[in-house]
């Protein structure tokens, strides 16, 4: 029962608790540009939880997660730039493609394991990268404006910056309450069984790749829904949007904030984010500060600052 | 010799230049505990790696409750009732004691890709898992994460787990390993009482436990067979003597 009175819990309610009410906040202040930061926080939290449900969970240290953000990203916008506005055909396309990449490379490098995983997910999500460079139609290199936001026929409407934030908080907190779920089911852990010791698991009869390969691809769908609505938020998509370096960043984000914590890569996108956009008023450099930290992070603080947290009782 | 459970025929597996099994034949009858002894370097671990299906054969084969098993994966013959525990402690040491062995009863319990419920308040899985920990001696520490276990206990877990599967066939690789007089003196009534119920494999150094417990014992020397037969012929059996017993050459555990 400690649980219930320690730090962590506390500073988790806060988090919850502020994200809820930060629309609140940004009207009576009339601080529309902290609403903006942390739409885009929020959806990065989104795509960091579902890399973490592989990395943390499964094991399985994906360098090519970005990719997902891109195919969602792109799915959206190529369906509205060929006059298929509604949200109910576009959303859906978005999660099924990003199954369907997932589960194309996940049974390709899930053959793999280690290094030669990290770098055969990063091989992949280049090469989406250059794909999508080579999409002349759809802008290539230059990306791709969104001209009008998914239509829910009159369900919600995504051009509301209020309600498009609530959207996004609504995915993060459903994604974090299916990871909940999946983490504690038999399925989850199976998963987490096989990362602790696939030998074991296959002696006592799982098949653990595919055990894997499902969660890969649950994991790319959260991550191209997160990609969907990275590109609906900046009504823009663009190849940089699945760089190998925004691989990167998603990494450090679960990293900083606690690989295998479930609220963990959410805390750690604030951070990431909130630091990011504060130095860039002051550098182009942010890795000078951001990289130290996840070094010492990563030195003294395994499970990053939510395994912190934990350690820290109230008395 | 009536309906052997596990039949091995002619089975090769070559490590580069080092023939670790070597044209090995081999049967184990349903019911009886089979023991399997070498000096050091025997090929004892590659062959039930074999049997279990961690590692392929070059050739020959392995036949299971009647089926061809030489290709299939070590999660399909786990299906089939062939359960093995590790020469080397093999669990899942982040996990508590209950959680390995109730993921063997739920590996045996349907398929997994459930992803909503809570298995671990699936009532079944956790008493059967607790059954088993229980036949091992294992209850007071159901809750205890695995990495905090004692070598001893963790030894009695790994055979907890292989029990939870129900399997018709244990193979077990040196479970006495590294396990103090009493802990070994545990084992091996644990050992006499499992062998009632499943039919078993055991690879041990041990001889007093082997010779205490085996129907019948192989020995193997660079990866053949050189004798296989009641324990006191294998006693008087000149061969097993010189390659093994006789001389005092280290008969202690290893690795």
């Amino acid at each position: 029962m400690t649980v219930m009175f320690n730090v962590r819990s506390v500073v988790w309610a806060l988090v919850i608790v502020s994200l809820m009410l930060l629309p609140l906040y940004s009207s009576v202040s009339g601080n529309i540009f902290i609403l903006t930061l942390f739409t885009r926080i929020v959806i990065f939290a989104l795509a960091a939880v579902s890399l973490n449900l592989i990395m943390g969970y499964g094991g399985m240290m994906s360098f090519g997660h970005a990719a997902y953000l891109g195919i969602g990203g792109y799915a959206v916008g190529i369906l509205a730039y060929e006059g298929i506005g509604s949200g109910f055909i576009q959303w859906p396309v978005a999660l099924l493609a990003s199954a369907l990449f997932a589960l194309v490379i996940g049974a390709l490098s899930l053959r793999t394991r280690g290094v030669y995983f990290i770098m055969i997910t990063l091989a992949f999500a280049q090469m989406a990268y250059y794909i999508a460079s080579g999409m002349a139609r759809y802008g290539g290199d230059d990306g791709l404006t969104i001209y009008k936001r998914s239509d829910f026929g009159g369900l919600i409407n995504l051009s509301d910056r209020t309600q498009f934030y609530y959207v996004c908080l609504a995915c993060l907190f459903g994604g974090i309450y299916l990871v909940w779920r999946i983490v504690n089911s038999r399925f989850g852990l199976v998963v987490q069984g096989v990362r602790s010791n696939e030998q074991r698991m296959e002696a006592i009869g799982f098949h653990a790749n595919r055990y894997r390969l499902v969660c890969f691809v649950i994991s790319g769908m959260m991550c191209g829904l997160a990609g969907a609505l990275l590109a609906t938020n900046t009504d823009f998509v663009s190849p940089s949007i699945m760089y190998w370096t925004r691989s990167g960043d998603l990494m450090v984000m679960v990293i900083l904030g606690g690989i295998g914590s479930l609220f963990g890569p959410v805390i750690g996108t604030i951070l990431f984010l909130v630091l990011e956009e504060s130095l860039s008023q002051v550098t182009e450099f942010s890795g000078i500060i951001i990289g130290p930290l996840l070094l010492l992070i990563v030195l003294f603080a395994r499970g990053g600052i939510d395994g912190w947290l934990g350690r820290l009782r109230r008395g | 010799m009536a309906d052997p459970l596990l039949s091995v025929k002619n089975l090769s597996r070559r490590f580069g230049g080092i023939v670790a099994t070597d044209d090995l034949s081999l049967d184990v009858v349903r019911g009886e505990l089979h023991a399997i002894i070498g000096p050091n370097g025997a090929g004892k671990t590659t062959l039930i790696s074999q049997l279990t299906g961690q590692l392929q054969p070059n050739s020959g084969s392995i036949h299971f409750a009647g089926r061809d098993v030489t290709r299939l994966p070590a999660y399909r013959r786990s299906a089939l009732g062939l359960a093995r525990s590790f020469q080397i402690t093999s669990l899942l040491k982040d996990f508590t004691a209950i959680d390995n062995v109730a993921l063997a009863a739920q590996a045996h319990d349907g398929h997994s890709f459930r992803f909503w419920g809570n298995a671990r308040k699936e009532l079944h899985l956790r008493k059967a898992a607790m059954a088993a920990m229980e036949r091992v001696g294992l209850g007071q520490r159901a809750e205890s994460i695995v990495s905090e276990l004692s070598h001893g206990e963790q030894r009695e877990l790994e055979l907890a787990v292989a029990l939870a599967s129900k399997p018709q066939m244990l193979v077990l690789d040196e479970p006495m390993a590294g396990l103090g007089v009493t802990e070994s003196a545990r084992m091996v009534k644990l050992l006499r009482e499992l062998r009632r119920e499943v039919t078993i494999v055991l690879v041990e150094h041990d001889m007093d436990a082997v010779f205490a417990l085996a129907d019948r014992i192989t020995v193997l020397v660079y990866g053949r067979v050189i004798a296989c037969d009641v324990p006191a012929a294998i006693r008087q059996n000149p061969e097993v003597r010189r390659a093994y017993l006789g001389d005092q050459q280290v008969v202690t555990h290893h690795g």
